[in-house]
């Protein structure tokens, strides 16, 4: 049985946000009316780009410092982001690119279409990365990112989160996703979380406060388990003779 | 009880400061300026040298400016992850007019799980604002007709003419110059033209 050319478990996507979520009004234009087409995963679904250290600056995944411009570290409440990243079988995700992007304390992106009233901090871009270790693990140090309200329904709110993109070690492992705080009160009014059929997958994107692993005198830590997809075994090599 | 298995994480949308992230200089960001992602070969790479652009439209026909788009392909040998080759490549749309393009080479052959050659082909995924979950379509070339003709992934899409909507039109002069050849690749997310997007 191998491992490491298989087939990837069939993507859930009942679990997962439809296209079409007419609360969410951007995707009412922007989600395909025809039914997805099924497609075998042939090698280049199987097989994906691969990252390692020599890619990252020695500061990508420490937000507080690394868009330093007048001397200060970030403003905001500094924390610590950790967690796992193992598939569907449990194993872990060794080797996969993480990057984060979030808007500052204040609840402003550093991006050049974000208007909102909230000042932007000279000391911070929201940008990072890291690559998971042996056992899939990750870790991030950053400020928590403030709520904003953007032009949904006359003025929702967004939820503190910070956007995850991960890559695994396959094409067909690719994940973009957010990550929320737990106790956050707006979790439940967001239309974009809202587009989650099922709460116990939108419990899987909250953070929980992780008091074991607190620096003392210096931030709080939050932990965030990430589950990709699963290779199946491949039992028998179902290639007919020949080829 | 059937056996349980772990839950994917599920997906959300990369959003309109996806950018930030992940094309930092682009949203404006004075890091990684060096970094050029829509670039995937550089000049030691052999092949043939292609262009491929194009401009992803919604349902009311007006460009997505706000798209990132990642592109997956094999070498010039039908070699994924060869050495001095990662063949992945990320750009977003010009916040203007949504046009997007890559520089590369033109992809190899690659082997069908059964072990039939597939047509050159690159693999491209669309992150935005208003998409929940990232979506997946395949880039051919009109100028290997005899190879889409016999490809497994195109032949088995049932409504025969939704099949055009992968394949890249050649240009009679591009961006690329006389010596690059330049692919136009339109991505319609809706409508009589809308592309194929894949469950894979």
């Amino acid at each position: 049985m191998s491992n490491d050319t298989g087939e990837f478990v069939r993507r859930d996507r009942a679990w997962h946000p439809p296209a079409f979520t007419p609360q969410y009004k951007t995707s009412v234009l922007r989600s395909p009316g025809k039914a997805l087409v099924s497609l075998r995963q042939s090698v280049g679904e199987r097989a994906g780009p691969v990252f390692g250290h020599g890619d990252l600056d020695p500061l990508d995944n420490d937000l507080i410092r690394n868009y330093i411009t007048t001397g200060e570290e970030a403003m905001g409440e500094r924390i610590i982001v950790h967690g796992r990243v193992v598939d569907e079988m449990g194993r872990p995700v060794r080797g996969s690119l993480v990057e984060v992007w979030q808007a500052n304390a204040g609840g402003r992106y550093r991006h050049r279409h974000d208007r909102y009233m909230a000042p932007l901090d000279p000391n911070f871009g929201g940008c990072g990365r890291c690559v998971t270790d042996d056992d899939g693990r990750y870790f991030f140090r950053t400020i928590k990112p403030g709520p904003y309200p953007w032009m949904n329904h006359n003025s929702d709110w967004r939820p503190s989160h910070i956007h995850f993109s991960l890559f695994g070690n396959a094409f067909a492992q690719r994940l973009v996703t957010q990550m929320y705080f737990e106790g956050d009160p707006l979790i439940a009014r967001c239309p974009i979380i809202g587009t989650i059929p099922d709460k116990a997958a939108v419990d899987m994107l909250v953070a929980k406060l992780d008091m074991g692993e607190m620096v003392p005198f210096d931030s709080l830590v939050y932990r965030f388990d990430l589950v990709l997809r699963g290779r199946r075994s491949t039992f028998f090599e179902n290639r007919p003779e020949g080829n | 009880m059937p056996v349980d298995y772990l839950k994917e994480t599920p997906s959300q949308t990369g959003g309109p400061y996806v950018h930030i992230g992940c094309l930092p200089s682009f949203a404006g960001l004075n890091l990684r300026t060096q970094d050029k992602p829509h670039i995937l070969a550089g000049g030691g790479v052999p092949g043939e040298r292609i262009r491929i652009e194009g401009v992803v439209w919604d349902g009311s026909g007006h460009p997505l400016r706000d798209v990132m788009l990642e592109l997956w392909q094999a070498d010039s040998t039908g070699a994924y992850n060869a050495p001095g080759f990662r063949g992945w490549g990320r750009v977003g749309a010009d916040a203007e007019t949504g046009l997007w393009a890559f520089e590369t080479v033109r992809p190899g052959a690659t082997p069908w799980i059964d072990g039939r050659p597939q047509a050159p082909h690159c693999s491209l995924l669309l992150f935005a604002r208003g998409i929940n979950i990232h979506l997946h379509t395949r880039i051919y070339f009109d100028d290997r007709a005899d190879a889409n003709a016999a490809d497994p992934a195109l032949l088995s899409i049932e409504l025969v003419h939704r099949r055009q909507t992968l394949i890249a039109t050649r240009q009679a002069e591009g961006q690329g110059g006389p010596d690059v050849p330049t692919f136009r690749f339109d991505v319609h997310l809706q409508g009589a033209r809308e592309t194929v997007f894949f469950d894979c």
